[in-house]
């Protein structure tokens, strides 16, 4: 077990590493992507170029400029900015996660819990009016993107209706730290949770439900009617099991992704300062340090959520244990 | 009486038509009886049976007429009562052990389960008895075996496996839906060896379902031929091996392979295949097939008849 452990660690660090290979060179190294060029400006002369180059150490091979870069975000933490000289990169991916992370994680939470409780529900009422009903909930669920939901949500929660008794208690946007105002930061969290968990829990909810009623059509199922079990218990303890499979594989993926980055749009309807906008800025500025330090948190995200995924598949599906 | 059918039919709407699956099928069980059913696959014999079982759980089929477990009747009763007979009275082993168990639990948790849904007894006094059942369907090492999942045994250890669950309440009647088909042969005659043993240990009467008449002469105290959802020949294994009446039970017989005197160049096959249940012929159904048919035969349907021997066809009729 510890074995295993290690060495799905050295596959992590493996991933990683050539994940900021790829991203270094393709910003670093492609034809035609000369960060010089772009920090000197539109019209500078071969002089200033050449200044340029040398004082950000674009004249050194490629890999003495890699290793320098990992070793200044990953060591001294001291990379600064391309564009905002003396901004230094590390300490605001830093102070970004906290926002990320909060948004992402009470979205998931009410998300799979939702899905879960609707998932399950469709499958036991299959074909019924509230099975209809679910779904058809669930389909404008996925079909409504989030950067629209989300100004129609601050449309009524902040201006349209906000003095109503429903919605005075929103606070205005941004984000309170958790260490200063607990509540503030539950009360402006609420309403992002909602806008981006509405997308996820149609899709899981779907998928769960698809899964379930396959797992219901097993050989197992009838033979767990033949024992004389009650139909919950053949639903919650031989079919739902089973069925979370294919839920535990898409939330690792989603989860990963959304913590690296992926709740961009949420993040900009709120003014949330989080990973995706601080990624967006960079991509925007061509900030190349930003640009690494960011993708290599993603990566980083990502990694883990695979990680954390295998191992819950190991818990869920003894047939996965090695024997 | 253990068990009593009466007049057994089952439909199921379909996009192409009503088909009936079972038309009209009745049968008695003694207790600690072995009844063979004996059919092609499509004749019947498994819907028939997971009739007897409350299995059909397909919201488009319907069942008629009777069936009575001691005397009380099961077709009509709520669900709740049938869960209540189901596996605790009356149990059954699967085709497929493969399939047939739970992949995500253990072998000893999923019997305890079954015990522990019937006996208000504890996790522990179950587990113990789940031990006792295992050496009883010959495990070599019990208290092992049931901390491993299915996919850790072989096919016959499963199939083992599910009887001892199948056993686990001391059911009055086993329904067995082909047992070992899905085995091969050496652990077939290991299966079959138990079912007997069980048999005379437990006192539970069986119904054995299976397309190979070679596991009924073995087996079987009494045999039922089932063609197109009817039966078409009852009577005890010795009447039915030595006197097969039915041209569909002759047919049959005379494709096994003799294992003395002169090998014949061909077995001999039933020619063409069975009927569609949606497009029976008029008449008998094996009409079509059969060597022996003449004008009565497409006219109307022949019944069964009365005895303990009793086949359904004019032909027999007449003689």
């Amino acid at each position: 077990m510890f074995y295993a452990i290690l060495r799905r660690f050295g596959q992590m660090l493996f991933v990683m590493f050539g994940i900021s290979v790829i991203v270094f060179l393709i910003f670093f190294a492609t034809p035609g992507a000369d960060p010089a060029a772009r920090i000197a400006g539109r019209n500078a002369s071969p002089e200033v170029l050449a200044a340029v180059r040398h004082s950000f150490g674009f004249d050194q091979p490629l890999y003495v400029q890699y290793t320098r870069m990992m070793e200044k975000i990953f060591v001294t933490g001291d990379l600064t900015s391309f564009v905002n000289r003396g901004w230094k990169v590390v300490p605001a991916v830093l102070d970004s996660i906290p926002v990320t992370l909060s948004l992402v994680f009470g979205a998931a939470i009410l998300w799979v819990v939702v899905s879960i409780i609707i998932g399950i529900a469709a499958a036991a009422t299959r074909d019924s009016w509230l099975d209809k009903l679910l779904m058809a909930l669930g389909l404008l669920g996925i079909s409504m993107p989030v950067y629209w939901l989300g100004e129609v949500m601050n449309l009524i929660t902040q201006s349209r209706y906000h003095d109503s008794w429903a919605f005075s208690w929103v606070p205005p946007l941004g984000y309170k730290n958790f260490s200063d105002d607990p509540k503030g930061w539950f009360l402006t969290l609420v309403i992002p949770w909602i806008t981006l968990a509405i997308l996820y829990i149609g899709i899981y909810g779907r998928v769960l439900r698809a899964a379930i009623i396959e797992s219901m059509q097993e050989d197992y199922i009838r033979t767990a009617r033949a024992k004389g079990l009650s139909e919950t218990r053949i639903l919650f303890r031989h079919a739902l099991r089973t069925s979370l499979i294919a839920f535990v594989t898409l939330f690792g993926l989603d989860f990963g992704a959304l913590v690296g980055g992926s709740a961009l749009l949420t993040e900009v309807v709120f003014g949330l300062h989080g990973i995706g906008k601080l990624t967006y800025d960079a991509l925007q500025n061509l900030d190349l340090p930003m640009i690494m330090a960011t993708v290599m948190y993603a990566s980083m995200f990502v990694v883990i959520a695979n990680a954390v995924v295998d191992f819950v598949y190991i818990l869920l599906d003894p047939r996965l244990r090695a024997s | 009486m253990i068990l009593s059918v009466r007049d057994l039919r089952v439909s199921f709407r379909t996009h192409d038509g009503p088909v009936r699956a079972i038309d009209g099928v009745s049968f008695d069980l003694e207790e600690s009886e072995i009844l063979g059913v004996v059919g092609e696959s499509g004749s019947g014999k498994t819907v028939s049976l997971l009739a007897v079982m409350g299995l059909i759980t397909d919201p488009n089929a319907t069942i008629e007429g009777s069936i009575r477990y001691k005397g009380r009747e099961l077709v009509g009763l709520p669900p709740r009562e049938l869960r209540r007979l189901r596996g605790n009275e009356i149990a059954m082993i699967f085709q497929d052990p493969m399939t047939a168990l739970t992949p995500v639990y253990t072998i000893g948790w999923q019997i305890a389960e079954q015990i522990r849904a019937h006996r208000g007894v504890s996790k522990a006094k179950a587990m113990a008895r789940v031990e006792e059942l295992l050496a009883e369907v010959n495990f070599p090492n019990p208290r092992e075996a049931m901390s491993r999942y299915p996919h850790q045994l072989s096919g016959g250890m499963r199939q083992r496996a599910v009887i001892a669950m199948a056993l686990s309440c001391d059911p009055a009647l086993l329904v067995a839906d082909e047992p070992t088909t899905a085995l091969d042969v050496t652990v077939q005659a290991g299966i079959l060896d138990l079912v007997r043993k069980l048999r005379a240990t437990h006192k539970s009467a069986v119904v054995f379902i299976t397309h190979d008449m070679g596991v009924v002469s073995e087996l079987a105290d009494r045999v039922m031929v089932m063609y197109a959802g009817r039966v078409v020949e009852r009577g005890t294994r010795t009447e039915l091996f030595s006197d097969p009446r039915h041209p569909y039970t002759r047919a049959l017989l005379g494709s096994i392979p003799p294992l003395t005197g002169q090998k014949p160049r061909r077995l001999p096959a039933i020619p063409g295949s069975p009927p569609s249940l949606l497009r029976l012929p008029q008449g008998c159904a094996f009409g079509p097939r059969c060597p022996v048919r003449y004008e009565p035969c497409e006219a109307d349907k022949p019944g069964l008849g009365k005895g303990a021997h009793a086949a359904a066809c004019f032909r027999v009729a007449q003689a």
